[in-house]
Order: structure tokens, then sequence, then C-alpha cells
């Protein structure tokens, strides 16, 4: 315990305190577990990457503060009617496609780790495709509201938006090579319209378009296939090509580095974990062991140190919050609103999964952030603007009733 | 609508829930897998936290192994530091940062991290955990007697080769030495595993890490009459006193295979019986005994006596090779072994035939314990850093290589040897010894692997074992290993029948 980490959490207190206060008087009949939820996962995190190295934990500290303020924005802004934004959904459909190619611009995008994902503006790097997001769940949730009846007749040519958003997906894939993020907005995608309309067979024809396009990419992309091929076979007995350096080298000494490193540090941890702070993420000369520990790793050195118990109860948390936000998602009483408070807790709830799940080898591993938790200005910002919105529903939808 | 996010809603947190059951999988069903993964670096940097236990010769006072601590960062770390600066390093082996474990440091490592799954070594360390103070490790005590361990390192010192001394009853074993040997405390100094790498021996490569005596595979010699002569027996077909004519020569394939030449004797023997033949060590006879008992026979008596098998030990499984014929580098089972192996030059112990010292030590176990062989262990106990046992290791059999009668038989014939045969100079005063040479052809004329095979006191077997001296010039069997398997001996043996007359 240092003055240092005292006063992060004595500043956090009093951060909370101002977005409950807002929270309070734009939105006073929301649901009042999701702030202290998010509050205390985005705790969880800065505590676990200030442990993990300080520095990062002051910029993180810093855009906690900016995404507080853009929380506090949405919510005075819109809060006396969100359902304005229904009326320019097609600017946010654009938005979000423009947001998702920035990256793919030369001179603009980055490639970090293999994937193109980050926009670099004077030293200030973010990921749009995060922002995207929510302007996809807002486009659907418009269009969707609008066509439902249509699309729940069934006929084929008003398959056409969904042939087109699934091609627009696979380019984002083959463009940024993200498997994870590609996943991700399909998947919001397809739960949309599912809700939207009622019919599985377009759930089914669409997880069969995924898999095709998937299968295609496994085939096509380098990066993609070798992301399958970790995920299958983690750790080889035999040396197999390196195509890192290009020499022959055990499988887990090379590729799946990261990932088989990330399940070491959670079989480290056992079912108490070695304790906040104990755990072991460099060997005893300071060589870091596990890449990328407080971003997709975070889960990795969490469950480290907290163990089974700790981890488990995080997760739980993250299951509450999904359970109100979808409950929110059927109080409310019209489409809008419904498909945009179910489309948003949906991404939530697929994102932590696609993260968690890669780093415990259930799927493929794909860096995206642990929402609230991962260390990343974009994702913490879009995660409060996201909370903000489920509570201007909800707070509509306790009003009415 | 509602249906519907009802289910999707479903869907999220089955995905959720997916994860609390990745994660539980993770951490206590695969976790055990995971920490002893040689890769996992984590697990290693994470024990370096733990105070170590203790690595204790048979005595439970000679520290093999203990720990030095170390504050970096603010931790307090413990490494790994050896007193003993190479004792039985190969089969101890090692505990490092930069080169993982090896030996019995790797293999018992949970015991030494109170890893294990003991439910008192659970409890005092998560008790430590919770308080906060160091964990500490479990003492392991080990079979191995120091002066025995010490003499045979010490004899085999400048030659490559290796000694392994067990009790036969019990199996616990009281020697295992492999030279050239190394100083584990070099393993992670800088410039040290060169330094161990370029160690100079007369045999290449000098391979100070590799374990010959486990893991070193020689052409047995004579030592495997041992097996011909229990397959004659267990046959029915042969007595001790069956008479054989030695012509000095035996014809293999068209072609003469004469005597070998370590016999005090004449050059051939005429009429001889079996204990004779096996005394004086007569090719030629042993030669003609294959033949009509042919390699099957031959090979199905050694598998009984566990070639085939990797022994079991307490040291890592690749660092044991099971002993039997060997085709260019891997173990080879003949389809038809009557046609496929010279049952004549097998009968004396050359063809492909390959064996380690471990093998030949059960070989002489098996006749010194009225043909058991006692499964061979070097873990004596497990005492908690407060004294209490948690594991003492019981003696178990392992195998029935043979009848009690053929060992028996067997087992006069070695004590013929040591008395008036090829291995006097094994001989103890006061001591009844039994014992076998061999002298194995290396491919090199006149350069040899002296073997010899050996246990006492033959009333009541308490020591067997093998040692094997590699490419002697000259040197055989009798005169090389039989000197330093009668200084083993006589280290492990109480005192007072050192010293009679």
């Amino acid at each position: 315990m240092s003055w240092g980490s005292l006063g992060y959490a004595a500043f956090f207190f009093a951060l909370y305190l101002a977005a409950h206060m807002i929270a309070r008087a734009t939105v006073p009949e929301a649901d009042p577990a999701l702030l202290p939820m998010a509050g205390l996962l985005t705790a969880i995190g800065l505590t676990e990457i200030y442990r993990l190295g300080p520095t990062d934990a002051f910029k993180q500290g810093l855009w906690i503060v900016i995404g507080v303020a853009l929380f506090a924005a949405t919510l005075i802004g819109l809060r006396r009617d969100y359902r304005i934004l229904e009326s320019y959904k097609y600017l946010f459909g654009l938005g979000a496609i423009v947001l998702l190619f920035l990256p793919s611009i030369p001179g603009l995008g980055t490639t970090v780790n293999g994937a193109r994902l980050w926009v670099s503006i004077g030293g200030f790097t973010f990921q749009p495709g995060e922002i995207a997001k929510i302007f996809l769940i807002i486009f659907l949730a418009g269009y969707l509201r609008g066509k439902r009846e249509v699309l729940a007749q069934g006929r084929l040519k008003d398959l056409g938006p969904l042939l087109v958003i699934w091609g627009a997906c696979m380019l984002v894939l083959v463009e940024t090579n993200d498997l994870g993020s590609a996943l991700l907005y399909f998947g919001i995608f397809l739960a949309m319209v599912y809700i939207a309309t009622g019919r599985v067979a377009y759930v089914l024809s669409g997880v069969g378009l995924f898999a095709v396009g998937g299968f295609g990419a496994y085939e096509k992309i380098p990066h993609v296939h070798e992301r399958v091929v970790i995920w299958l076979q983690p750790w080889t007995t035999k040396p197999v090509y390196c195509p890192l350096n290009g020499l022959p080298a055990l499988r887990q000494d090379c590729q799946s580095y990261q990932l088989v490193k990330s399940l070491y540090s959670i079989g480290n941890g056992g079912f108490t974990g070695t304790g906040l702070g104990n755990g072991t993420f460099s060997t005893t000369t300071g060589t870091p062991l596990i890449p990328f520990v407080n971003t997709d790793f975070i889960y990795s050195a969490l469950a480290q140190e907290l163990g089974l118990i700790g981890a488990s109860a995080m997760l739980l948390v993250f299951m509450v919050f999904v359970a109100r936000g979808m409950k929110i998602a059927i109080q409310a009483d019209d489409g809008f609103s419904k498909l945009l408070a179910a489309g948003l807790t949906f991404g939530f709830a697929l994102q932590t999964f696609i993260i968690v799940g890669g780093v415990l080898r259930l799927i493929p591993l794909t860096g995206i952030t642990l929402p609230f938790v991962s260390y990343g200005g974009s994702s913490v910002v879009t995660n409060f603007v996201l909370l903000a919105g489920l509570l201007l529903v909800s707070n509509r939808a306790n009003a009415r009733s | 609508m509602n249906r519907q996010i009802s289910a999707v809603a479903l869907a999220a947190l089955v995905l959720l829930a997916a994860l609390i059951v990745g994660t539980t999988y993770w951490q206590t069903w695969a976790a055990s897998g995971l920490a002893t993964r040689q890769d996992n670096e984590i697990q290693r940097v994470a024990q370096f936290e733990i105070k170590r236990g203790l690595i204790l010769a048979a005595d439970g006072k000679t520290v093999l192994a203990t720990n030095a601590s170390q504050t970096l960062a603010g931790q307090r770390l413990f490494f790994r530091r050896y007193p003993t600066h190479g004792f039985a390093s190969q089969t101890i082996g090692y505990s490092t940062q930069s080169r993982s474990r090896a030996g019995i440091e790797r293999t018992l490592n949970s015991y030494l991290t109170a890893s294990d799954a003991n439910l008192g070594s659970i409890f005092s360390s998560l008790g430590d955990r919770l308080k906060g103070t160091t964990v500490t490790g479990n003492n392991v005590v080990l079979t191995l007697n120091v002066k025995a361990q010490k003499v045979a390192e010490s004899l085999l010192q400048g030659v490559c080769g290796a000694a392994v001394a067990w009790n036969p009853q019990t199996g616990g074993i009281y020697a295992m030495a492999s030279t050239p040997t190394y100083d584990p405390n070099l393993i992670e100094t800088p410039k040290g595993y060169a330094k161990i790498q370029a160690t100079k021996a007369p045999c290449t490569p000098a391979a100070p890490l590799l374990n010959r005596a486990t893991q070193g595979l020689y052409p047995p010699g004579s030592t495997f009459k041992t097996i011909t002569a229990a397959a004659a027996l267990d046959s029915g077909t042969y007595t001790p006193s069956s008479t054989f004519i030695d012509p000095g020569y035996c014809t293999v394939y068209g072609k003469k295979v004469s005597n070998a030449l370590d016999q005090n004797g004449p050059e051939r023997y005429g009429k001889v019986s079996l204990v004779t033949a096996y005394q004086h060590s007569i090719n030629a006879v042993f030669c003609n005994i294959g033949l009509q008992l042919g390699s099957g026979a031959i090979l199905s008596e050694a598998r009984k006596f566990g070639f085939y098998s990797v022994p079991p030990l307490e040291t890592p499984g690749e660092a044991r090779s099971a002993s039997g014929l060997y085709d260019h580098g891997k173990l080879f089972t003949p389809k038809n072994p009557d046609t496929d192996v010279d049952a004549g030059r097998l009968a004396f112990g050359q063809e492909r035939m390959l064996v380690t010292p471990l093998q030949m030590a059960m070989v002489a176990g098996a006749i010194a314990n009225d043909g058991v062989i006692m499964k061979p262990h070097l873990l004596k106990e497990v005492l908690s850093p407060g004294g209490d046992t948690i594991v003492k290791v019981k003696p178990q059999p392992y195998r029935q290589a043979t009848s009690p009668e053929t060992a028996s038989a067997i087992k006069d014939m070695m004590v013929a040897v040591v008395q008036a045969g090829t291995g006097t100079r094994a001989q103890i005063p006061g001591v009844m010894v039994g014992g076998k040479t061999g002298t194995a052809e290396t491919g090199i004329n006149h350069v040899y692997d002296a073997w010899f095979i050996f246990f006492a006191p033959a009333e009541n077997p308490t020591i067997a074992g093998a040692v094997v001296v590699e490419s002697q010039l000259n040197g055989f069997g009798g005169s090389v290993s039989a000197p330093i398997a009668k200084a083993i001996m006589q280290a492990i043996l109480p005192p007072s029948s050192n010293t009679n007359p």
C-alpha cells in the first residue's frame, strides 16, 4: 500500500460519486445496479493495471475520466428522449462503416500484432472499431424496428440487407485481419435480427454463412489460419516451422507462446489465487513472461492473482450486468428501445466471451478488450457510453410503468 | 419480442457461464498438468518464492540440495545450491530458472515445493500463503548411501562408465553413479553450462549430463549368460550338472566363433558342466546352448527379467532406457526371433543386444532375491518441514523373473565365479560374494566394455548391482570392474564383515 495507490482510490471514489450524482439527476428511475457494477469492474481492472505497471494505470485513469465525462454528456444530452437517435440511423450506419475502414487508410492505420485495428493521429492512437460497435447497434435498432414485419415474412429479396452486412463483416475481417471483431459484429447483428423477426432460420443461415466465410478466411488468410492452428494445437512435441523467424521450433516457444504463457498464468492461480500483487508475470531478473498482459491477457493476470474464486466472482458480475441489461430490454415498451438495450447488452456479453474464451482456449484467441477491465482508452470510453445508453432506456421504461 | 429477448439473454448467460467452466477446468483439473510442463516458466519462477525442501541422503543428515536466499526487487527468492558439488548429479538433477529442472528435482518437484496432493501439504502451504509467510517445501530423503556413492564415483573418475548398487530385497538404491559427472551448481552460472558441455572424457561425446546408469546402452557381453543360463534351466532340458564338450569355438552360420580372452584357463576346456561353463565364461558352450534354445526362448527369458520395458524409477521417463535388441538406434522386436536373430551370439551377450547398468543390476537382484525383482526406488521418505512423515516408500515386488530353484542354481554359479572363476578380484574376506564378469566387444579390436554384476552376502543378499566401464583397451570385466564392485560392496556392508580375515 502506498500513498499513490490510496490517492487513486480517493480520486476514483470521488469520480464515481460524481457519476452517480449525474445519473441520479438525469435518469432517476434507471436500474440502480448497473453503474456500481461498471465501477467495480473498472476498479478491478485499474487495480490490476496499476499492479502491472503504474504508468499505464495513470493513462487508464485519464481515460476513465474521459469515459465518465462522455457518460455524463450522453446522459445529459439525451435525457429528454434518446429515441431521437432513431431518426439518424443511416448516419450511424454510415459512420460505423467509415470508422471500421479508418485503420485501412494508408498513413492513418497502424498494425499491431498482425491486426490493423488502430488509428494513429499525432501520437494519439485509438481503435475506431470500438465506437463503430455502438454506432452499428444504434443503426440496427432503428433499421430492424422499421423492417421487422417485412423481414419476418421471410421473402428472399428481404434477405438482401443480411447479405450486405455479412459481406461488410467479411470485408472488415479481410481488411483488418481481425477474426474477433468480425465475430462480434456479426454475432450482434444475428442476435438483433433474431429479436426483431423471431425467425431461427435467419440465425441458422447466418451462422452457416459465417462458417463458410470463416473457413474461407482460414484457408486464404495466413493470420487467421495461424490463429486456428494455435487454438487446435498449442503444444507440439516436435519442432515445427516457426513463421516468426523461419526456423523450426516447438510451437509453444513460437506462435502459441502468448496463449500457452497465459494458460500457465491461469493455472498458477489455482483455486484461491496467488493473492493480489503476488502473481508471477516476469522472471526474477524482470523479463516479462506474458505479452499484452494488461490488454488482451488481463484476464490471465486476474485469474492468477485472484484464483478461481476471484475470477468466477468477476465473471458473475459480468453475468449480473448482462441479466439486468436484458431485463431492461424486456421492460422497454417500444421496439427501438428493446433492440437498442438488447443489442448493447448482447455486444457486451459476446465481447467478454470472445476475449476470455480465447484466453481460456474455448475458441481461437483474438485480441479484443475485456469491457471495463482491460487497459485501453477506446474500450473504456465506449463502454461508458454503452452504459449510459442502457441507463437511458431503463429510465424511460421505469418512468412510464 | 420479449420471448426472443429472453432466448438471447439465456444464450448470453450460457456463454458467460462457459467461461466459469473453462476457468475451473484450467485452475483445477488441468492445473497440475500445466504445472509440470517443461516450458512453464511462470510456475518455475513462481516456485522460486518457495523455500524448496532439502534433498537428503539415506542417513538423513547429508544434505545433497539446499537453498540460498536472495532478495530481488523486494522479493525473497530461493535458489538451489548443491553442497556436495556433484554427488549423483545425473540422478538428483537440478532446479534452475534458465534450464528448467532435471532428475528427481523435476520428478519430485511437487513434494519439494509442497504442492503435492497430500492434505497436510495443502493445509500447511495454504496456511503459509494466507499468513503471507514463505511456503516451505517438504524434505525428501533418498535411499542413496553416501559412502557407497562416493566410492563408486571416485573409482569411476577419469573413465566413462556407471555403477548401480541396490538392495535386492527392498528395491532401495544405494548408489547410482555415472561418469563423467558435473557440478550442478554450474548449470545456471554464466558460462557454467558451456563449461559442463566442454567436459573432457575418454569417450565421445563425454555427455556429463547423461545418466549412464539408466540411459547408457552397452552390449552386456558375458553378463548376459546369466539370462541364457536361466533360460536353459527354465526350459527343463538342462540342469546345472548338464555336461558339454567345449571344442574351443562354436560354429554360427558356418563361421567359427572362438572363446573369449578373459579366461585364465586353457583355450579349450573339453568336457565341462554348465556350472563350469558359467564360472569360466566359456563362449562356445553358451553359443551352443543358445543355438539349441533359439533366440525366441532367450528373448522371452530376458523379457521376464524386465528387458523391453523401461525400468520403474523416480527419475524422469526420458532419462531411462529399456534394454533389448537395438537396430539403428531403436529398440527392435524381431518378428521371427529364431531366424532374425543369431542365437549363438545372443547367448553370450553380443548380437544387437544393448542393456543399461540398471537393468543388469536388476538381473543380479533377481538372482539374489529368489527370482523376484523388487521395484527399484530412490525415494526413502518424504518429511514435512516439521519432520512428520508424509510418504514412506515400502518394498514392492516388480516382477517374478524366474523360479526360486533357477535363481538358487544360478546364485551358486555366480558364487563359483568369484570363488574360482573369472571374478576372483571381487572376493571380500569373510563375505560370500557372487558375480559375473562381462567383456563386451565394442567393434574396435582389443577395446572392450568391462562389466561386472554382483551380489553379497550370498546367504542373504542385501546388495546387488552392476558396474560398467566403457572402452577399456585390453580391459576385462574381471580386472577392471570387479574391484570397483568389491569396493562398493565393502562401503555398504557393515564394518565387521570387512575386518574378518
